[in-house]
């Protein structure tokens, strides 16, 4: 009983040790923020990841592919039929995207990647992060007259607006094709002008390709009625974020063209090049593939690679998207797909393998964080533990008196460790409060340090989050407070031992 | 401070009469002693009946000086030893230099005797009163208590001694300034039960309490802190803490040394009220004669040696 009155006694009037466990408190609180906020953005990339990815994928170790995907994919279904939701080819290939923006070509390192319209919404939600309301419901690659979405759809209320977008689609196309027809007339003249002047002076020899027989049969391509295969282009691409406007500006819309170089199938691969209209813009706010991703239809890349067998007419894939039923073991098929597949020619791979490098990386940093901050809280621990040996010292008289009194050795001992406790459980306790505090009010602790700094502390052009994500581990809170509460009675172990073994004559005698 | 000690000895006197059957023989029965905490029922020859005798060097009292008291004080002096020293020696060590304290004390104490050890400074006298106390041990040499060797006790039996058995008062009253007067007083109980036994208590422990500050005369200063008392009214809130527990012996160590003449009266006319109606034994350590001259029997100490009995 004791212990605890003087305990509670001694944690009410020694104010210099509570002022030891402040860095208890913050290092606690600092703790609960860095995980919360770190596993916000796990989970919230995971998420993405998950809804942009297929479950699994099936590829082909060689851009060449592997024929027939049917026979494939039959075997798949036979293999893990139980388990299977959906199954898509596809092609993926490093390609380059080029187009022109002010009269300069931009070239892109890009990942091609060749769809089926049909089937791939069956295996990801890749429809969901599409600009055109109409492609979100059905996807297509066929230009829309306009009506793209000027507001981010997938963000909250404070969406960064894209005014380059109102007037995409085919009304952009016209006016931008008559713009271009009457630029080439005005450079063909100026041309033709000159060439006249140059023939006044110096008259050659007449151009003997001029009077082609075939000249008049080839029709032109009207850029105005007519477009290109049409490609969706990851926004990272084409646009770039202007913080002084607060708008997203694109280099291109909907309604522009561009060339794609791609390898053609084959040992020795040549770069073939040809000419697509952009017909959407893909966000899925992973900055990684929103600045690498471009799709185009399945058999349009096939032709374009040379993939195409002549004599059957079926296409090569380097790729099979597996999209699993709800509940189903990721490994489990995995493992089964891998002894179905034995021969060395395929990757299986879930999107967890796929993403384990990030995974890993994250999961790198939180433990390194995690380390470093708990050892914030170790040397809060020789703190206390500093302040537990003065106050040993100030009280040594009146240890010898408890003694004089009956008090044993462990009573003194607990008097000190159930105060290391109690210390520990005030600090872990505040500091819990207030990381769960500074994590519920997160967002708007960014905006007041925003409007005091006058700079953007969290840039979502950066992180393509809107609001700082994060959550709450109710085990990692336990476990920080508890590490916290351990160090606090070890740091008091050694004082406490120390108030034990005082003899009590001595101790009754100190000054 | 007449009135205090009128109503100390009325109180006091209701409660011998409600024990009278226990302190008729000693302080307390060898009965109550068999449930004590320090199992020596089977030590010492404790159940033969045979209590320890004082040696040859013993102060043996002068049969007028015995008489004169016990006319005195109307009452008759168990002879029973309460609490005797054999041959005692203490020597301190500072590094490798030997500094002897006591050099061979013997030392007994009857139930319900008042005794002063007197000497001077450095002449070992506090030494004498912990090592009696269990607050220290020995070089050599025994303490016994009821008969009973107590120095080579294990730690939490000594711990329990000084709990229940054995009261203390000091020179600077050592109230521990975090708690209230009443805390304060309270404190050998909480030490003694725990904190299920200690709550269950609590209201009989509190009126306990109070009783005891009302009888020294402290029940206005119930929620003082000791910074906030005097002198006397400190010292009188250590002599309530000690008898908290019912102690049979009462160890004071310079009760008076750190008070002026009139509170340091009021203080002994407290203990020597407590000897003689609660027959409590009472070892007192001063080195003012005029103090020690109200105590039963004078024991001198010098250079670590009983120089004389008074």
């Amino acid at each position: 009983m004791y212990k605890y009155l003087l305990c509670w006694r001694y944690l009410r009037t020694r104010y210099i040790a509570l002022a030891s466990i402040i860095s208890v408190t913050l290092g606690v609180a600092t703790m609960i923020v860095v995980n919360s906020v770190m596993s916000g953005f796990t989970t919230e990339m995971m998420d993405r990841m998950r809804g942009i990815m297929s479950d699994m994928t099936f590829d082909a170790q060689s851009l060449e592919g592997f024929a027939d995907s049917d026979w494939h994919m039959n075997e798949i279904r036979r293999v893990a039929g139980d388990q299977i939701e959906g199954l898509t080819p596809t092609v993926h290939v490093p390609a380059m995207l080029s187009y022109s923006f002010r009269g300069q070509t931009i070239n892109k390192q890009i990942l091609l990647i060749g769809i089926d319209e049909t089937t791939h919404a069956n295996v990801s939600d890749f429809a969901k992060y599409l600009q055109h309301p109409a492609n979100r419901n059905q996807l297509g690659f066929a230009l829309h007259e306009g009506g793209y979405d000027t507001v981010d759809h997938l963000a909250p209320d404070n969406a960064v607006p894209r005014p380059d977008l109102e007037h995409a689609g085919w009304e952009y196309r016209r006016v931008r094709a008559r713009i271009d027809a009457e630029e080439d007339k005005q450079i063909e003249a100026a041309q033709a002008r000159a060439r006249a002047a140059q023939g006044k002076i110096d008259a050659g020899p007449e151009d003997p390709f001029s009077k082609s027989p075939d000249a008049n049969k080839i029709t032109p391509f009207n850029a105005a009625e007519n477009q290109h295969t049409g490609i969706i282009v990851g926004k990272g691409l084409i646009s770039a974020f202007k913080a002084d406007e607060n708008t997203d500006r694109f280099l291109i819309i909907p309604g522009d063209d561009a060339q794609i170089t791609v390898p053609s199938a084959g040992r020795q691969p040549k770069g073939i090049s040809g000419a697509f209209t952009v017909v959407d813009v893909y966000e899925s706010k992973m900055s990684e593939y929103d600045s690498s991703f471009v799709f185009v239809p399945l058999r349009k890349l096939q032709e374009m690679r040379g993939m195409i067998d002549p004599t059957t007419d079926v296409g090569n894939v380097t790729s099979i998207q597996i999209k699993l039923k709800e509940g189903a073991d990721l490994d489990t098929v995995r493992d089964k797909l891998r002894a179905a597949f034995p021969s060395g020619l395929f990757r299986i791979d879930t999107w967890r393998d796929k993403q384990s490098p990030l995974l890993a990386a994250v999961q790198m940093e939180k433990a390194v964080l995690n380390i470093l901050l708990f050892l914030i809280i170790a040397v809060a621990g020789f703190g206390i533990l500093a302040i537990f040996f003065m106050i040993v010292v100030e009280k040594t008289r009146d240890i010898g008196v408890l003694k004089s009194l009956g008090a044993s050795r462990r009573g003194i001992m607990g008097i000190f460790l159930s105060y290391g406790l109690s210390l520990g459980m005030v600090g872990a306790g505040a500091g819990m409060v207030l990381g769960l505090l500074f994590v519920h009010y997160i967002n708007e602790i960014r905006d007041v340090l925003e409007w005091v700094s006058g700079q953007k502390v969290f840039d979502p052009s950066i992180y393509y989050f809107f609001k700082i994500p994060t959550m709450v581990e109710p085990l990692t809170v336990t476990w920080v407070v508890l590490g916290a509460l351990a160090i606090a009675v070890l740091a008091s172990i050694l004082p406490a031992q120390r108030a034990a073994r005082l003899h009590p004559v001595e101790a009754l005698r100190h000054e | 401070m007449s009135n205090v000690v009128l109503t100390l000895n009325v109180v006091l006197m209701l409660r011998m009469r409600k024990k009278q059957s226990l302190t008729l023989n000693c302080c307390k029965p060898h009965l109550e002693m068999s449930h004590t905490p320090f199992h020596l029922a089977e030590r010492d020859g404790y159940n033969d009946g045979v209590i320890p005798m004082a040696t040859s060097t013993d102060f043996a009292r002068p049969a007028n000086r015995a008489a004169q008291i016990s006319a005195a004080s109307q009452r008759p002096l168990n002879s029973q030893v309460h609490l005797a020293a054999r041959q005692i020696h203490k020597v301190y060590r500072k590094s490798s230099v030997e500094i002897p304290v006591l050099r061979g004390v013997d030392l007994q104490i009857h139930c319900g005797e008042f005794l002063a050890i007197v000497g001077q400074s450095g002449s070992g006298k506090s030494t004498l009163l912990h090592l009696l106390g269990t607050l220290d041990a020995p070089t050599s040499g025994e303490v016994h208590f009821l008969g009973h060797r107590i120095d080579n006790l294990p730690a939490h039996a000594r711990d329990r001694l000084r709990n229940e058995e054995f009261g203390m008062i000091f020179q600077f009253y050592h109230l521990l300034p975090e708690l209230s007067t009443l805390e304060n007083v309270l404190m050998p109980l909480m030490i003694q039960q725990g904190f299920w036994k200690y709550w269950t208590n609590r209201g009989k422990n509190v009126a306990a309490a109070k009783e005891l500050l009302e009888k020294v005369g402290l029940s206005h200063r119930l929620k003082h802190r000791p910074r906030e008392l005097s002198g006397g009214e400190m010292q009188r809130a250590a002599i309530a803490r000690a008898l908290i527990s019912k102690p049979q012996v009462l160890l004071a160590d310079e009760p008076t040394g750190n008070l002026d003449q009139s509170t340091g009266a009021e203080i002994m006319q407290i203990l020597r009220t407590l000897n003689r109606t609660e027959n409590l034994s009472i070892i007192m350590v001063t080195h003012d004669n005029s103090i020690a001259s109200q105590a039963d029997r004078i024991v001198r100490l010098a250079a670590g040696k009983v120089e004389g009995v008074a």
